[in-house]
């Protein structure tokens, strides 16, 4: 028999059960975070970057706003055959089909907002649904590089006994994807989808760390075929797959042992991108519009192989033999910067496509860190001249600056010293002088109307010079020999 | 652990005042913008004893000046910087209304800078000086109360300096704490100064040192500091009020501008007593104007009695926090011709007990930037709302565990079973911002019934006005019923 007491006490400990489980939810996901073991803070970083690009819906906007309008227009409201045909505005389809299947997927959710943006004769239209919309839209999609991001972070080495979870490898790595600088003003303020297909590249890149090889392959050809652009690296990855993945054996020494060519995983790989391949493209060979579509995809191609294959295919001869023991990744950006250095009709956004995957290699070794802070910082100042308008000019200095604080300081704390020597502190210390002389004081000066070109030029100038000597340290660390191979 | 907090510091400095700058979207072309604007071309073109004054030059029924001297000096040292990076922008006269995405810059940058040089550093020095807790902690208290909507929205959305008048009230609060009387008074005189509606705060600042002199003995060293803040303040309201003093007409016509209590009980839907009674009696047509203010009056002074006299008798840094949130609220809710803004003053002190009662201060900061909503949305403010909102609830809850922190001890209520809801609270917290969010968006997706016009203003103010009422109990309460036992959770400042 129990006492009142005991019923009582009883009665009180459910009560206080049922409390804590009401607010034990979000709570107890605060207490794990502390620690480091479960993983409650990367919904906080995702959220917290997601809710700043939700603040800059309404900022400027580039013609790419524009681009992206007309493709939804003209996937939706025009038939197949047409879409590669269509030139009533400037901005002509002039990515793979498979975007354009994207974009007409999003046509679907568009016409919910604003009807009229999907009519093609509507140039320039940006009402305010349409603006909600397409910024909304990449914001949505963004979802695919976050779970790219949470991947990465999974394979990501680390050396055992730590330490505070604002000092770990993976954390680092997730605060500097999830907010990197570039992809924040290209995407959500220039206007981009780069989110999304880095988002895939990343995954593939994580997929083949995690040794799932096929996958890798798929989610690379669905790549290619989203945005051509990634051809300037396809070579790394045809490469790596043939090397890592076809051949099964090594020699004692490392070298490729041809015997071990295993016709089969050859097979499946190729099927695997043939497959993808032709569910784009396929519906174009049938009704005889490849040639078109490929004229679009490259404007001038005679000129686009001579320039950018060339150094591509002599750069990877050097590593062809190496490609295992260098690491694939490191093979992926150093691909990356050759076409940025030296491609035709480079853009200044191509270089997020070296600095994100870098930032993976830059939480496991210190001289990668130092590189990357190297590339990040000038490469992310030379996308200044794309934010052009007053009121964003507050917006791009302050984010750089978080974000260039927030990297220096947590990889000085991941690898406790100092990363940089003095010359490169001088270097980028002087990208601060050169944007006060080109903002402050060249405006002042009568060469202004004469010369007005002066300042992107000198922008330009100095910031090569940064992402150069990055490029020469990285292409150097793949020539130097290596003692064991890497898994990267 | 965070061995120095200062990279940290500057760093969540730099990503909010992102967020604020970015997140305000474009200021109005109408409205406190332009009177800001209006007030730089007055007070850089005419002379002093005209700012006031309605001349030819300076029409007072368009945007006449209505705040205390600080802010007209303020004006004017804005104003010789504007007239220093284009003259057309202060121009008497030709600049009205004027507009260009150079100046929407400009005015944006002097509300930034005011924000970091007056209230940013006071919320740092209080998180690190008179909070309790980790280092870690600390920094998590510096982004909650930095991210705090309202401030946000209304400085850089709708535009105003709100940021200079609490940051001074801040400083006021910053001085008493650390023991700096005189520093504090000479603070918080300034802060009323800049805008009289810091009157709200000055009940809980006169009681608490007036409590402290009376502790002291009033026959020594308590009588010695009274004078001191005496002449401390005196000295200031004059250095102040100086180029006014030399009329006793300047003096009458700048407090005619600061009080004007012709204009009655209560303007627009307004989440306090007077506009939620008026639902179902209409005081307004009732009762005679001035009966309307003693009324306003008397209901004020006997809802912040209580707190006040407690103060008096216990004046601790602790009692302090909770009288000034249980005073500006009470003011709030009860006083005459109350603006929505206003709930900012009772929000600043609340943002200080965030990391001592986390969880009530949650729930009334989001009831206050909720209650502004109408205000938002005229602004075409409901982006950013909508998204600073459910960052700052989600953050503080996140970082601050406001959850945890619910059971009865925690809430203060140990002696009292009279409140049993508030056992419940995670729960109804979540139910209160549920529907929060919902009447959100319904006041921008849906239409009104065309015989209900305001009825999703009206709704908002009474919603918000409850949780108020609610709220105004529970501090009341804590301050009140605060036990005598030393073993408390949070252990005031000795003075």
């Amino acid at each position: 028999m129990r006492s009142a007491n005991q019923i009582e006490r009883r009665r009180q400990r459910r009560r206080r059960r049922r409390r804590r489980i009401l607010s034990s939810g979000l709570y107890n996901t605060v207490m794990a975070a502390s620690t480091a073991d479960s993983w409650s803070w990367f919904p906080a970083l995702a959220l917290g970057v997601s809710f700043l690009k939700c603040l800059m819906i309404n900022s400027y906007h580039s013609t790419d706003f524009e681009v992206h309008r007309n493709w939804l227009a003209i996937t939706h409201s025009l038939p197949v055959s047409k879409w590669y045909h269509e030139s009533t505005s400037e901005w002509t389809l002039d990515y793979p089909p498979l975007f354009a299947w994207f974009e007409y997927g999003l046509s679907h959710v568009a016409q919910h907002f604003d009807k009229k943006m999907l009519v093609v004769q509507n140039l320039g239209y940006a009402s305010p649904a349409t603006v909600l919309f397409q910024r909304l839209s990449v914001i949505a999609t963004d979802v695919v590089f976050i779970y790219a991001v949470r991947e990465c972070c999974r394979s990501v080495r680390e050396e055992k006994g730590s330490k505070d979870l604002l000092v770990r490898p993976y954390f680092i790595l997730a605060a500097l994807l999830l907010w990197n600088y570039g992809l924040l003003i290209v995407d959500h303020i220039h206007f981009q989808y780069n989110g999304f297909l880095c988002g895939i590249l990343l995954l593939s890149v994580a997929r083949h760390l995690q040794g799932r090889h096929l996958e890798g392959a798929f989610l690379f050809a669905v790549l290619l075929n989203l945005k051509h652009i990634y051809l300037y690296i396809a070579p790394a990855y045809g490469i790596f797959l043939l090397r890592s993945y076809c051949f099964t054996k090594d020699n004692t020494d490392g070298s490729v042992r041809w015997s071990s060519l295993s016709l089969v995983r050859l097979i499946a790989l190729g099927s695997i991108v043939i497959s993808v391949c032709a569910l784009s493209f396929g519906p174009f060979i049938a009704m005889g519009q490849l040639p078109q579509v490929l004229s679009r995809l490259f404007p001038f191609k005679r000129g686009l192989c001579h320039a950018y294959w060339a150094p591509n295919i002599w750069a990877l001869y050097n590593v062809v033999d190496k490609a295992l023991s260098v690491g694939f990744l490191r093979c992926l950006v150093v691909c990356a910067l050759c076409s940025f250095m030296f491609g035709w009709h480079v853009h200044e956004k191509a270089i997020l496509m070296a600095i994100l995957p870098l930032s993976v290699l830059a939480v496991e070794s210190r001289e990668d860190a130092g590189i990357f802070l190297m590339l990040a910082t000038t490469g992310h100042y030379s996308l200044f001249p794309l934010l052009f308008t007053a009121t964003e000019m507050p917006t791009k200095v302050l984010l750089i600056l978080l974000f260039t604080l927030y990297s220096f300081t947590s990889l000085k704390k991941l690898f406790r010293g100092f990363l940089l020597n003095t010359l490169e502190v001088t270097y980028l210390l002087g990208l601060i002088a050169v944007e006060i002389i080109c903002e402050v004081v060249y405006p002042l000066l009568p060469w202004k109307q004469t010369l007005p070109f002066v300042t992107l030029l000198a922008k330009s100038v100095y910031c090569s010079l940064g992402v150069s000597y990055s490029f020469i340290r990285l292409y150097l660390s793949i020539l130097r020999p290596t003692d064991k191979p890497k898994e990267l | 652990a965070v061995s120095s907090p200062w990279p940290v510091i500057i760093l969540l400095n730099c990503s909010l005042h992102t967020f604020r700058f970015i997140g305000a979207g474009k200021p109005p072309m109408f409205g406190d913008y332009e009177a800001q604007r209006h007030w730089q071309e007055i007070t850089y073109n005419l002379p002093v004893h005209e700012w006031y004054f309605n001349t030819t030059d300076n029409n007072l029924n368009y945007w006449g000046l209505d705040y205390p001297p600080l802010t007209a000096y303020h004006s004017l040292l804005c104003g010789h910087v504007a007239s220093l990076i284009n003259p057309d922008w202060v121009e008497l006269h030709t600049s009205q209304g004027f507009e260009s995405s150079a100046h929407k810059l400009f005015m944006r940058a002097t509300v930034l800078i005011a924000d970091l040089l007056m209230y940013v550093p006071a919320v740092v020095l209080y998180c690190f000086y008179l909070s309790e807790g980790s280092n870690r902690k600390k920094v998590c208290l510096v982004l909650c109360i930095l991210l705090y909507p309202g401030l946000i929205l209304i400085d850089y959305g709708h535009f105003q300096y709100n940021s200079i008048s609490l940051g001074l009230a801040l400083w006021g609060v910053l001085g008493l704490g650390l023991g700096w009387d005189m520093l504090g008074s000479l603070a918080f005189v300034l802060a009323v100064n800049y805008k009289q509606m810091e009157l709200y705060h000055s009940l809980p600042f006169f009681c608490y040192l007036l409590g402290k002199c009376f502790k002291q003995g009033m026959a020594g060293r308590g009588l010695f500091l009274l004078v001191k803040i005496a002449v401390t303040v005196l000295v200031t309201f004059t250095l102040c009020w100086l180029p006014f003093l030399t009329d006793p007409g300047q003096v009458l016509q700048v407090l005619h501008r600061l009080f004007p209590v012709g204009r009655g009980l209560f303007e627009d839907k307004v989440a306090n007593t007077w506009c939620s009674l008026n639902v179902l009696i209409k005081i307004k047509t009732i009762l005679s104007t001035d009966t309307q203010l003693y009324l306003s009056l008397a209901a004020t002074l006997l809802a912040a009695l209580p707190s006040s006299i407690k103060l008096l008798t216990k004046p601790t840094l602790w009692q302090f926090k909770l009288a000034l949130v249980n005073s500006s609220l009470a003011f709030f809710l009860f006083s005459f011709q109350v603006h929505e803004k206003s709930i900012l003053l009772p929000a600043l002190p609340v943002c200080l007990l965030l990391g001592d009662l986390p969880l009530p201060a949650v729930w009334f900061l989001q009831a206050s930037t909720f209650s502004m909503l109408p205000l938002f949305l005229k602004d075409g403010l409901f982006v950013p709302y909508a998204v600073t909102s459910s960052a700052f609830v989600f953050y503080s809850v996140y970082l601050l565990s406001a959850l945890e922190h619910s059971s009865e001890e925690e809430l203060q209520l140990k002696s009292l079973s009279l409140l049993p809801f508030l056992s419940q609270s995670p729960g109804q917290f979540y139910l209160s911002v549920a529907a929060m969010a919902g009447l959100s968006f319904m006041s921008v997706a849906l239409a009104p019934p065309a015989r209900l016009p305001d009825l999703f203003p009206l709704l908002v103010s009474v919603f918000s006005f409850l949780h108020f009422l609610g709220l105004l109990l529970y501090f009341n309460v804590v301050q009140i019923a605060e036990p005598p036992s030393p073993r408390r959770k949070n252990p005031k400042k000795t003075e």
